[in-house]
């Protein structure tokens, strides 16, 4: 009995993650050739880091500059579903242990995610 | 060098890096960092970002094989990422008033020797004493196909795992680099669990640590998109491929192939330490 909740959960993880490498997959596969499609002559030098100083990427411009089918943001898009990804994941294993009524690991699942989006936040307001 | 030839030269490192990542339960930057920063003269951080993708699209495509063929310990990985969430938290903010370079030569030697203990032959008489309790009360105990069909283990010392899990957390906080290396020398190690066990949970695991300080990098420019873009693509296929490929590879040829890539990442890491560059 207890191998056909293990074999659910099991299923449901493995799903969320296939399901997230295949999103971040296309997008990025669809911008990246959109891109090297538009691009002649030398790549542009990345020696030097344009990311100094007060320069923030915000998700709300990277959403409207890939609707308006910017090669870049697409690629961003798919970057963000790839992050994205091992949060959902840790999600999916507390609805997962929620179900199986598994207390333990709905404590210890829940203290991840709470872990994991206080870095993200923490993040956001430091950076 | 134009920018189709440049991602063709990044798409395929990676595809070797995530096929690595994969078999090793390591992320790939040891392999992406130098390509980037040596070969292709890219700015370090943009370096490191995309590292940073590459640790989460070897977790992301790995585990989704792993945990469906029951490789990756689900309640393993959960219970200790308690530990490396925590301890990634505690080592960005130790990062605010430590000197983290001097420490990459400690940490460097550590991972060498870890990496030797690994490979090191064995007593068949070592004595192991008995499975931790705590295994019981939080069912870590698993099975896992081999080629003799189900095979079942015990997990032991998992407290002092616990606590290396949050030196392993800290440390990637504190340095900014995958922490892939100790999770498998722990479980490995400290719980006995058996190597592809090890392995795969540390993919599955690796993902989430990464995924807490994505963000910030994401905001600050870190992440480039042409150069990120293909290492993520090539990560996920190499990755995929190396899931399909590991139930073929001998454990022994695993266990030399982890060592040597974290030998190697230790140095490169005391280089850092050492030259200051990066």
């Amino acid at each position: 009995m207890k191998h056909d909740t293990e074999g659910s959960l099991q299923h449901w993880v493995s799903g969320v993650l296939r399901l997230g490498v295949m999103v971040a997959g296309s997008l990025g596969a669809i911008g990246l050739i959109y891109y090297l499609a538009m691009q002649k002559g030398p790549a542009p030098s990345y020696g030097q880091f344009l990311g100094e100083g007060s320069y923030r990427e915000s998700i709300g411009s990277v959403f409207r500059k890939a609707l308006s089918l910017d090669s870049q943001s697409v690629m961003q898009v798919g970057i963000l579903a790839l992050i994205s990804t091992p949060i959902a994941r840790v999600l999916v294993s507390l609805l997962g242990f929620i179900k199986e009524k598994d207390r333990t690991y709905v404590v210890i699942t829940l203290a991840v995610l709470l872990t994991l989006l206080g870095s993200l936040v923490g993040g956001a307001i430091r950076g | 060098m134009s920018a189709q030839l440049l991602t063709l030269i990044i798409f395929t490192a990676s595809l070797f890096a995530g096929f690595l990542g994969s078999m090793t339960g390591l992320g790939g930057g040891v392999v992406i960092t130098p390509v980037l920063t040596l070969l292709l003269g890219v700015d370090i951080r943009y370096a490191i970002g995309a590292s940073l993708i590459s640790v989460i699209a070897t977790s992301s495509g790995a585990a989704a094989a792993y945990v469906r063929d029951g490789l990756s310990n689900i309640r393993v990985g959960m219970f200790l990422e308690i530990a490396t969430t925590i301890g990634a938290l505690f080592g960005a903010f130790l990062a605010l008033f430590i000197n983290a370079k001097a420490l990459t030569i400690v940490f460097g030697v550590i991972m060498l020797q870890a990496a030797w203990q690994t490979v090191r032959p064995r007593k068949a008489t070592e004595v192991v004493g008995e499975p931790d309790p705590l295994s019981k009360s939080l069912k870590l105990e698993g099975e896992y196909s081999t080629a003799e069909g189900k095979q079942r283990y015990e997990v032991y010392g998992v407290k002092p795992a616990f606590g290396v899990m949050f030196g392993a957390g800290t440390i990637s906080g504190l340095l900014g680099i995958g922490s892939g290396a100790f999770k498998v020398i722990a479980m490995d190690q400290l719980m006995k669990l058996p190597f592809r066990v090890s392995t795969a949970t540390s993919n599955f695991m690796i993902g989430v640590t990464a995924a807490a300080s994505a963000g910030v990098y994401f905001s600050r420019g870190y992440i480039q998109p042409a150069l990120a873009t293909p290492v993520m693509l090539g990560v996920l296929v190499g990755s995929m491929i190396g899931a399909k490929t590991i139930h073929r590879v001998p454990v022994k040829q695993l266990r030399m192939a982890f060592a040597i890539v974290v030998g190697i990442a230790a140095l490169q890491m005391m280089m850092t330490g050492i030259g200051g560059k990066g």
